[in-house]
């Protein structure tokens, strides 16, 4: 019967070792005692010694290869003996690849044996095949999804690899391992990635700006208004609802109507380009989507018919659409078949922004905030208040002298806000 | 509390159910003029007479029935097996008897008995006389069984078990019954079956033993201790009904788990826990639940040879480093 030469374990703390040189070729008779190669452990370069008589049959492992104690390094036996059924046993890589069966056992899994084990009874788990499955403990499993945590990205300091509790704790940066541990081979750091799924939201998101911003050649016109009359205006508007127990009026409702106001006007704005039915769409009714920043996204639920309301009743509607969207409560309906988009990004102290246009639309108004600024009147420098209102244009649609007249018209009817109080 | 030995304790609990009611007995081989095999009975036939004390014949077969009929006619027996590995010739009594007639009888009959006797390995007596019987009764729905480690729950639990309506597997150890451990002298004092023990706590592995291998997993756990963890030690002391709730809340705590049971390994009460344990805690588990068991061979004569069959402490302490990735 063939006899299996083992790796041996030639240092209490050597876990593989490398086979360095041969010091025999196959064909030769060994005599026990005999060095058949050298292996470089740990620690030092040392000689194996055959425990028995034979001829070498077969070199398992080569020179530079490393292996885990227990792992085939050679086969001894007689001349011309099978060797086929001693290398079944072992996996390509020279370890065990199957528990022997029949063999008694008390402990299970066997232990990595610390003294020298009988050839044939040391299963080293660390060297069975991973048939390239990413290996872990059920808990580490679970612990990795609870936290988002791709097992790929994590490195196993178990058995074969295997991702163990300790090695997701490590990537978590939670809890470490007992003090009294020894120190992990794997030295984790606190560098981590989420991964978070898109939500179906994000996708239509991602799909709709992104086909918005590919297709429609976008430009941009900004104007500075002045709103000085407009500030007057609201807090006298605001002090007459607050007696007749209306709600109040936003400097973002004045804005929105003045564009409903300004579409009107300039129909040619109020448009949507459909190159696919050969016809651009031109709206007699201004349905503006009002931009709504939502816990994990953005919607623009849309005021209807907004050139027949009032201020005060735009600024109602909006009130009432913006808690329904941050409650996640607007229907599709409520969100559908805008003619033009506003959105407004001033209550984070941004001065100006360029908007991406929500299609169908043909342009969309980005409204900066309130701020003030040194202004000229009548040839002196004395404090004024200005907003920055930025219209983004699809050109194949609007063109700029379009969009420059539409943005005058904003601009004058903000100026002039008793003019917009004026309209229904 | 009282210091007592094993075989004390359990005297002491049949003592006390004897005193408190007139239909229990002791009946086995040399309970009464030879004041037990092991000397648990010492003293029990000079004070309840021949009547309540009766020596049998060597038939286990006879006896064993002679008890489940008399239990089924009213009265409250506690059959003495000099060891249990003397009970095979029994079996029929108690596979078929004691463990299904009140089912088969729709409930027309139950037994009100115990069955008791050292079991397991007690050293150098060869392969017939070193067997563990308690995953062979466990696997049979109607007996109950209880294996006990220390004299307290000896006493606690056997009380039970005497007044328990159904039959009772109660397994004690030879080498066990000079064992000295406090014990409680709560008047009236018992242990409800089917309630594990936590001996120690800890969170780094858990360790199950019951009988002989709670001590191998107590000794393991100090070797742990040494090395800087805290292993918890749990004693089912009932193994069937088992109580999972306990296991399964320590196993949630230490993510690991090695159990210890001198039995052979197939089809052990090992198998069944680690079987419960991956099927009730499978997304708690950090590691394969591992076993230290008995060899898988009949017990060997030779002292050698028995003491290397048997699950050793450091078997455990090795298992227990196994599954806590420390080797």
């Amino acid at each position: 019967m063939p006899i299996a030469i083992d790796m041996p374990k030639m240092t209490d703390t050597m876990e593989e070792g490398v086979l360095v040189e041969w010091a025999v070729e196959e064909g030769d008779n060994i005599a026990a005692g005999d060095v058949i190669a050298q292996v470089e452990t740990d620690k030092a370069t040392m000689d194996v010694e055959a425990y028995d008589d034979g001829v070498l049959l077969k070199k398992v492992a080569q020179a530079g290869d490393s292996l885990p104690i227990g792992g085939l390094i050679a086969i001894l036996g007689n001349e011309g003996e099978d060797i086929s059924g001693l290398l079944a046993e072992h996996g390509t890589n020279g370890t065990v690849a199957a528990a022997p069966p029949e063999e008694p056992v008390s402990v299970e899994p066997k232990p990595i044996p610390v003294e020298t084990a009988p050839s044939g009874d040391a299963l080293p788990a660390a060297g069975l095949p991973t048939n390239g499955r990413t290996k872990a403990s059920p808990l580490a499993r679970k612990m990795a999804s609870d936290h988002g945590l791709p097992l790929v990205n994590l490195i196993g300091s178990g058995p074969g690899g295997r991702i163990i509790k300790r090695d997701v704790q490590a990537q978590i940066g939670r809890a470490p391992a007992p003090a009294a541990a020894p120190a992990p081979t794997y030295v984790p750091s606190d560098r981590s990635v989420d991964s978070v799924r898109i939500s179906q939201m994000r996708k239509v998101i991602a799909r709709r700006l992104a086909e918005s911003k590919y297709t429609s050649p976008h430009f941009y016109l900004t104007a500075d208004v002045d709103v000085a009359a407009l500030i007057t205006q609201r807090t006298m508007l605001n002090d007459y609802l607050a007696k007749s127990g209306g709600p109040k009026v936003s400097f973002n409702d004045f804005v929105t109507k003045a564009c409903a106001s300004a579409l009107v006007q300039h129909p040619d704005v109020n448009v949507t380009y459909a190159p696919d039915d050969g016809v651009i769409l031109r709206y007699n009714y201004v349905d503006i989507g009002v931009a709504v920043a939502i816990e994990d996204g953005l919607v623009t639920p849309v005021i209807r018919d907004a050139q027949q309301k009032t201020v005060a009743t735009i600024a109602q509607e909006i009130q009432a659409l913006a808690v329904r969207a941050r409650d996640k409560k607007l229907t599709p309906e409520e969100m559908e078949g805008s003619t033009f988009t506003t959105s407004n990004l001033g209550m984070f102290g941004i001065e100006s922004f360029t908007a991406i246009i929500n299609p169908p639309n043909a342009c969309i108004l980005a409204i900066g905030g309130i701020r003030d600024t040194p202004v000229v009147e009548n040839g002196a420098v004395v404090a004024g208040k200005r907003m920055k209102l930025t219209l983004s244009c699809d050109h194949r649609v609007v063109d700029g002298a379009v969009g420059a007249q539409f943005m005058a018209t904003v601009k004058e009817l903000l100026e002039s806000p008793l003019s917009l109080l004026l309209q229904t | 509390m009282a210091e007592l030995q094993l075989r004390e304790a359990i005297r002491a609990a049949m003592v006390e159910e004897m005193d408190r009611d007139e239909d229990i007995f002791l009946m086995g081989e040399e309970v009464a003029e030879y004041n037990g095999a092991y000397k648990v009975s010492e003293g029990m036939r000079d004070r309840y007479g021949d009547r309540r004390v009766i020596d049998t014949p060597i038939s286990e077969n006879g006896f064993a029935g002679l008890g489940l009929g008399a239990a089924m006619n009213g009265l409250r027996p506690i059959i003495e097996f000099m060891t249990w590995n003397f009970a095979f010739v029994a079996m029929d009594q108690l596979v078929n008897n004691a463990a299904k007639i009140r089912y088969m009888s729709g409930g027309q009959f139950s037994f009100p008995i115990v069955f008791r006797g050292p079991n397991g390995a007690a050293g150098q007596l060869a392969a017939t006389h070193n067997t563990s019987v308690e995953a062979l009764y466990s696997c049979f729905p109607g007996l109950k069984v209880i294996s006990i480690s220390n004299p307290d729950d000896a006493k606690g639990l056997l009380k039970s078990a005497i007044r328990d309506d159904d039959p009772v597997i109660f397994l004690e150890s030879e080498f066990m019954y000079g064992m000295r451990g406090e014990v409680s002298d709560a008047e009236d004092y018992t242990i409800p079956i089917g309630k594990a023990r936590i001996a120690k706590e800890g969170d780094a592995v858990t360790v199950i033993g019951h009988n002989k291998s709670y001590w191998r997993a107590m000794e393991a756990a100090e070797m742990l201790e040494a090395d800087g963890y805290a292993a918890e030690v749990i004693d089912p002391r009932t193994i069937r009904p088992f109580d999972w709730d306990t296991v399964i809340a320590s196993i949630r705590k230490t993510n690991r788990c090695v159990i210890v049971d001198e039995s052979n390994p197939f089809a052990s009460v090992a198998s069944e826990v680690a079987f419960q344990i991956q099927a009730r805690a499978f997304d708690d588990l950090d590691a394969p639940i591992s076993r230290v068991t008995a060899k898988d061979t009949p017990a060997p004569y030779a002292k050698n040879l028995i003491e290397y069959y048997l699950p050793s402490a450091e078997d455990v302490y090795r298992a227990c480093r196994e599954v806590m990735y420390l080797d």
